[in-house]
């Protein structure tokens, strides 16, 4: 098994074993989609058209919150200083790290997503639309927040800061997220968010760990 | 920390750039800098409330954008100045470059929130609006949440050094996202106000309107410039009464502990 494989295994089984922090993170989806109608009202019709744009929000926020553990458990025990030490790539750890990320954090969103279809009314294919762009759009996310993860791993009180920093940044996402739905323009809006997910996913590990890098010189 | 430059100063940037000689020659040029600006913002006051015609349509509430335009201007050309810094940082490791783009991002913030409002106030009665969801005015929101992000990073750290070096990586992140986020949101807008009544009519400005922005945004900038010089020097300062703080207090407890 390459060194690569190794630690994306790791990082799955170590989730798997570790309690339940990702079906956790599921419920936050769920209910922040939930409490919505209580805060605008049991309308259907409105809950309908907010639908694609609640899902997106909760979908964000709760990548954002699962952000913190992206490297923090391994900076506390040292892991890390042994990764940097490998013959892997600081890179392509990274990039491993945000692959198991990604299955773990935004994979079982876009499992629970029919269940918020349902509770706000969506239609079918609006649902369609609305997971084809999660999953398109959250790779970006996710790449986004590790460059946040990483910049803020050595600090102690820096759970708060990293999304602050990612939320602007990935407003593009959420845009061209949210448009997949328009009904001109939104094979164009899934093209722009694969485009980003793709330069995104690139780039962002080579600025993560170099974050990482010189933020424990 | 100065004598921890080994390398050669041979060109003329790196002895201007060394924090010592920084300090000698920015002292004697912060006053004459502060009358050119003082000066400049005279002329361009002077044209922008006695020499330049009211708009017809928006009356003397034209006169807002003399203040308004070089803010933004200014919202924009600080985060270069930073992207600028952030390289130094990261490619040079040059001390200066840490002390510029930390002083820069407040002073960034700053005139990105002015232009904010001074947009607001000029939408009030030309749009009958305080804001808009349009393009520009959201992209340079989103600006001022990165501002105040990296603002806040800096305060995060307590080792400045290593504060440094982190803030510069999201700077330049932020550097290359910031065409995207602009991209994005002129889309995102288009895409529900195809006919807009905020169509930039730039290229259509008479030399009367030109002439007192173009000196105000000088006037702006020489701002800018004043005020960084003098934050670095701050910074510079605060950074050498904190490590000789230290040393006091390594040299007190030395004593003691011998005592």
């Amino acid at each position: 098994m390459s060194a690569f494989a190794a630690l994306l295994v790791r990082d799955l089984r170590l989730a798997g074993r570790g309690g339940a922090d990702a079906l956790t993170l599921v419920l936050f989806f769920v209910m922040v989609g939930a409490v919505t109608p209580f805060a605008v009202g049991p309308d259907r019709v409105l809950l309908a058209r907010l639908a694609p744009g609640i899902v997106w929000i909760a979908a964000f926020l709760s990548l954002l919150l699962g952000l913190d553990r992206l490297f923090r458990a391994d900076e506390d025990d040292g892991t890390l200083l042994l990764l940097r030490q490998a013959a892997l790539p600081l890179e392509a750890v990274v990039f491993a790290k945000l692959l198991a990320h990604w299955l773990l954090t935004a994979l079982p969103l876009l499992v629970a997503s029919p269940l918020l279809a349902i509770l706000l009314s969506m239609d079918m294919d609006v649902w369609a639309r609305t997971a084809l762009a999660l999953l398109l759009g959250t790779p970006a996310l996710a790449a986004f927040g590790a460059v946040g993860a990483a910049v803020t791993v050595g600090l102690r009180r820096g759970g708060l800061l990293g999304p602050v920093l990612m939320l602007p940044l990935s407003v593009p996402v959420l845009i061209f997220g949210a448009g997949a739905i328009a009904p001109g323009s939104g094979d164009a809006a899934l093209l722009f968010l694969a485009a980003l997910s793709l330069v995104s996913v690139a780039f962002c590990p080579f600025a993560a760990a170099l974050a990482l890098r010189v933020g424990s010189e | 920390m100065t004598d921890l430059v080994t390398a050669p100063k041979s060109n003329w940037v790196s002895r201007l750039a060394h924090p010592g000689n920084f300090m000698a020659w920015s002292r004697p040029v912060l006053w004459p800098l502060g009358l050119l600006t003082a000066l400049v913002f005279a002329v361009g006051l002077w044209f922008a409330f006695f020499n330049s015609p009211a708009d017809y349509q928006m009356g003397d509430t034209v006169r807002i954008m003399y203040i308004h335009v070089p803010n933004a201007w200014l919202s924009q050309f600080v985060y270069g100045v930073m992207v600028v810094a952030a390289l130094g940082t990261l490619v040079w490791r040059h001390p200066l470059a840490d002390v510029a783009a930390k002083s820069a991002a407040p002073l960034g913030a700053a005139f990105t929130a002015l232009a904010l409002y001074s947009g607001a106030l000029w939408g009030r009665p030309t749009w009958g609006t305080f804001w808009e969801w349009d393009g520009r005015m959201t992209s340079t929101l989103v600006l001022f949440f990165i501002y105040l992000g990296i603002v806040a990073l800096w305060r995060a750290f307590d080792d400045q050094l290593r504060a440094a070096r982190i803030v510069a990586v999201v700077t330049l992140v932020g550097a290359l996202d910031i065409p995207i986020i602009k991209f994005s949101v002129d889309w995102w807008n288009t895409l529900h106000q195809p006919d807009s009544i905020l169509t930039p009519t730039g290229p259509k400005m008479p030399l009367s309107i030109l002439t007192p922005l173009f000196v105000m945004m000088l006037a702006f900038t020489l701002l800018f410039l004043l005020l960084h010089l003098v934050s670095m020097r701050t910074e510079i300062l605060a950074r050498r009464a904190e490590s000789l703080g230290r040393q006091a207090a390594a040299k007190a407890g030395s004593t003691a502990g011998a005592a």
